[in-house]
C-alpha cells in the first residue's frame, strides 16, 4: 500500500530563510567562541599531552612476561598461550631447567619467547590462559620500531617490559 | 606622465601585490583551515614553525601554525605537475592563468588608503584611479569565468566538464543581480570612482551607518531601506561569483569529486586556488568600498582623522590603510563563517534563488531608490 509522506508545514521566518541563516550562524559562532575562549577544546595534543594517567586497569597494552618475588620467571612454557593465540603472533622454544639449578624442580622453562608485535592484537587470550600468571598485557601502547624485526619483542625485552610480579592475582574476581 | 608617477605606480603594484593580496591569500587559507577547526570543536594546524631542530636546536619553535601556507606552497612546487594524455594542451595550460589573472586585475581599482604624504607629493592608495571602478572591476572579474570553462573544457572529462557549464550558467545568473544590487548605490553617490565615493562616506557617514555629517538627513536614514536589501543581494551575489560556498556548485567534491580542476595538480592546482582567495578578497574589498565606507575611520571627520585633501599625513594615511584592511579582514572571516555554517544548495534552488527573487528584488529596489532620492530631500 502507498501512502503519503506530508510535507512539513514551514513558518513564515523559515520560509524567509534569513532568519534560519543567522540562528545557523549564531549556532556556529558559538562554537567558536567556546572553542576560543578555551571551554570548547576537547583535543588532546599527543605527544605532549597523554592520557597515560586516566589509562583503566583493565587497559589490553603490549603483552609482557613477569617475574616472581624470587626472580623465578614464572612461565613453564606451556605454550598455551602460544595454541590460542589467534594471530600466531607468539613463538616459544621451550627448555629443561638444569637439575644445579635452584628452580630445577619447576623442570621446564622457554628457552626463547618471542612475541611478534606486528601481529599482536592485544586480545589479552593469552593472560587469561596462562596457569602460571606469567604473561601480562601492560599498558604500553605505543610499540614502534623502523625495522620487522625490531618489532618481534625478546625474551630478554619481554621481562624488562614486565618486571617483577608479587602474589598471585585472582583471574576471575571482576575487579582483578 | 611624469617619472615619479611610474615609479610610484610601480611601486604600489608591488607592494599590493605581493605585500598585501598574496600574503592575505596565504594567510586566509590557514584562516580558513583554523576557523573551520574552531566552529567544529578542533584545533586546527598548530605545527608547522621554524623547523629548529634542523638546525641543531632542541625545540621547534611551533609558533602557532603561522607558518603552514609556506609548507603549503613549497609542497604544492615539489609536487609532480601532472598533465594526464587526454586534455587540450594549450587551454590545459591557460585555464589556471585566465583564473588568477582577472583576480589580480581587479585589485587595481580597489582603494587600499586615502593617500599618504611622502617626497612633497600626496600619492593615493590605489595604483588605477579610474572613474570607472566598479565597472571595471565587474567587467574584468567576469573574465574568471573563461579560465573555470576553459578548465573544465579543456580536461576532456566528465567532472570538470559538468563543473565547468554549472560555473558558466551561475556566472552569468548572479552577474545580473550583481549589476542591478549595485545601481542604487551608485545612484546615490552620482559618480563611479571609487575614491571619491569613499571620500564622499568618510565626510557623510557610511552607506550603511549614516552617523555623522550629511548623513544625518532624513532622506540617508529612508534609503537604508533599499541600501540594505542592496547590500544582501550584493554579498551574495559576491558569494555566488566568487564560487564560495554555499554556491560552490562547480567544485563540490560530492558530485562532481572537484569540478574544474579535477585534473590539475601542483602548482596549476595553486593557481586555481589563489585565484579563487584573491577574488574573495578583492569581493570583500568591493563591499567595503561600496558599503562600509572603505578606508573610512567611523566618525573620523569628527575626531581628527579623516581625509584631508592636500595635507593628509602618512600616519592618517597608514592608519586608514590599516582600517580597511581590518574590514576587508573581518568580511573574509564572515565568508569563512558561512562557509563552515550553510550547506551547498541544489542547482534549480541555485537558479531561482538567482532568477526568481534576486533579479527581481534588485530591480524593484533601483525605483525604490530613484522614488526616495526624487521625493525625500
Amino acid at each position: 500500500m502507498s501512502y503519503v509522506v506530508e510535507r512539513p508545514k514551514l513558518t513564515l521566518s523559515e520560509r524567509l530563510y534569513f532568519p534560519s541563516i543567522l540562528k545557523g550562524l549564531s549556532i556556529t559562532f558559538g562554537h567558536l567562541f567556546r572553542f576560543v575562549t578555551g571551554k570548547g577544546k576537547v583535543t588532546m595534543s599527543y605527544p605532549e599531552e597523554k592520557w597515560d594517567d586516566s589509562l583503566p586497569a583493565h587497559y589490553r597494552g603490549a603483552p609482557t612476561l613477569v617475574t616472581d618475588e624470587q626472580e623465578r620467571e614464572r612461565c613453564v612454557a606451556c605454550q598455551l598461550c602460544e595454541f590460542i593465540c589467534p594471530p600466531r603472533a607468539i613463538t616459544i622454544t621451550p627448555e629443561e631447567i638444569p637439575s644445579d639449578n635452584k628452580f630445577a624442580k619447576v623442570e621446564k622453562r622457554p628457552k626463547a619467547f618471542e612475541i611478534d608485535m606486528i601481529r599482536c592484537i592485544y586480545c589479552g587470550m593469552c593472560e587469561e590462559v596462562c596457569p602460571e600468571q606469567a604473561i601480562y598485557l601492560r599498558k604500553d601502547y605505543a610499540n614502534t620500531g623502523t625495522t620487522r624485526a625490531e618489532m618481534v619483542h625478546d625474551k630478554k625485552r619481554l621481562y624488562e617490559l614486565g618486571g617483577v610480579r608479587e602474589g598471585l592475582v585472582n583471574k576471575w574476581n571482576p575487579l582483578k | 606622465m611624469d617619472w615619479f608617477f611610474i615609479i610610484s605606480s610601480g611601486v604600489k603594484i608591488a607592494v599590493i601585490t605581493f605585500g598585501i593580496i598574496l600574503p592575505l591569500v596565504a594567510l586566509s587559507s590557514l584562516a580558513e583551515r583554523k576557523v573551520s577547526a574552531f566552529i567544529q570543536d578542533r584545533i586546527g594546524p598548530n605545527r608547522v614553525g621554524i623547523p629548529m631542530t634542523l638546525l641543531g636546536a632542541k625545540k621547534d619553535i611551533p609558533f602557532f601554525g603561522l607558518v603552514q601556507p609556506l609548507a603549503d606552497g613549497l609542497k604544492f612546487i615539489l609536487k609532480e605537475d601532472f598533465t594526464p594524455k587526454h586534455v587540450r594542451k594549450f587551454y590545459f595550460w591557460l585555464a589556471p592563468a585566465l583564473v588568477l589573472v582577472p583576480a589580480l586585475l581587479t585589485v587595481g581599482v580597489i582603494p587600499f588608503g586615502s593617500t599618504m604624504q611622502l617626497f612633497g607629493k600626496q600619492i593615493p592608495l590605489v595604483i588605477a584611479d579610474l572613474n570607472i571602478g566598479p565597472l571595471f572591476v565587474f567587467a574584468i572579474s567576469s573574465l574568471g569565468v573563461y579560465g573555470i570553462v576553459l578548465a573544465g573544457w579543456a580536461s576532456n572529462s566528465k567532472y570538470p566538464f559538468l563543473g565547468g557549464v554549472r560555473s558558466s550558467s551561475q556566472m552569468i545568473s548572479y552577474e545580473i543581480a550583481l549589476g542591478l544590487s549595485v545601481i542604487p548605490v551608485l545612484m546615490i553617490f552620482g559618480e563611479l570612482n571609487l575614491g571619491s565615493i569613499v571620500q564622499f562616506q568618510d565626510k557623510n557617514g557610511w552607506l550603511l551607518l549614516p552617523l555623522w555629517g550629511d548623513g544625518l538627513s532624513l532622506q540617508r536614514w529612508l534609503l537604508l531601506v533599499p541600501l540594505v536589501i542592496s547590500f544582501i543581494v550584493f554579498t551574495v551575489s559576491i558569494f555566488a561569483e566568487t564560487n564560495r560556498m554555499p554556491f560552490d556548485l562547480p567544485e563540490c567534491e560530492t558530485e562532481l569529486v572537484a569540478g574544474y580542476h579535477t585534473e590539475y595538480s601542483s602548482m596549476k592546482f595553486a593557481l586555481f586556488f589563489l585565484g579563487e582567495y584573491a577574488a574573495m578578497i578583492v569581493g570583500s574589498g568591493l563591499i567595503v568600498t561600496l558599503f562600509l565606507g572603505g578606508w573610512s575611520i567611523p566618525f573620523g571627520d569628527k575626531i581628527g582623522l579623516g581625509y584631508e585633501a592636500a595635507q593628509n599625513t602618512w600616519w592618517v594615511g597608514l592608519l586608514h590603510l590599516g582600517c580597511f584592511l581590518t574590514k576587508v579582514v573581518a568580511f573574509i572571516f564572515f565568508f569563512m563563517w558561512v562557509r563552515w555554517t550553510l550547506p551547498r544548495f541544489r542547482f534549480d534552488q541555485l537558479m531561482r534563488l538567482g532568477w526568481v527573487f534576486f533579479f527581481e528584488i534588485a530591480l524593484f529596489n533601483v525605483f525604490l531608490t530613484a522614488l526616495i532620492l526624487m521625493f525625500v530631500k
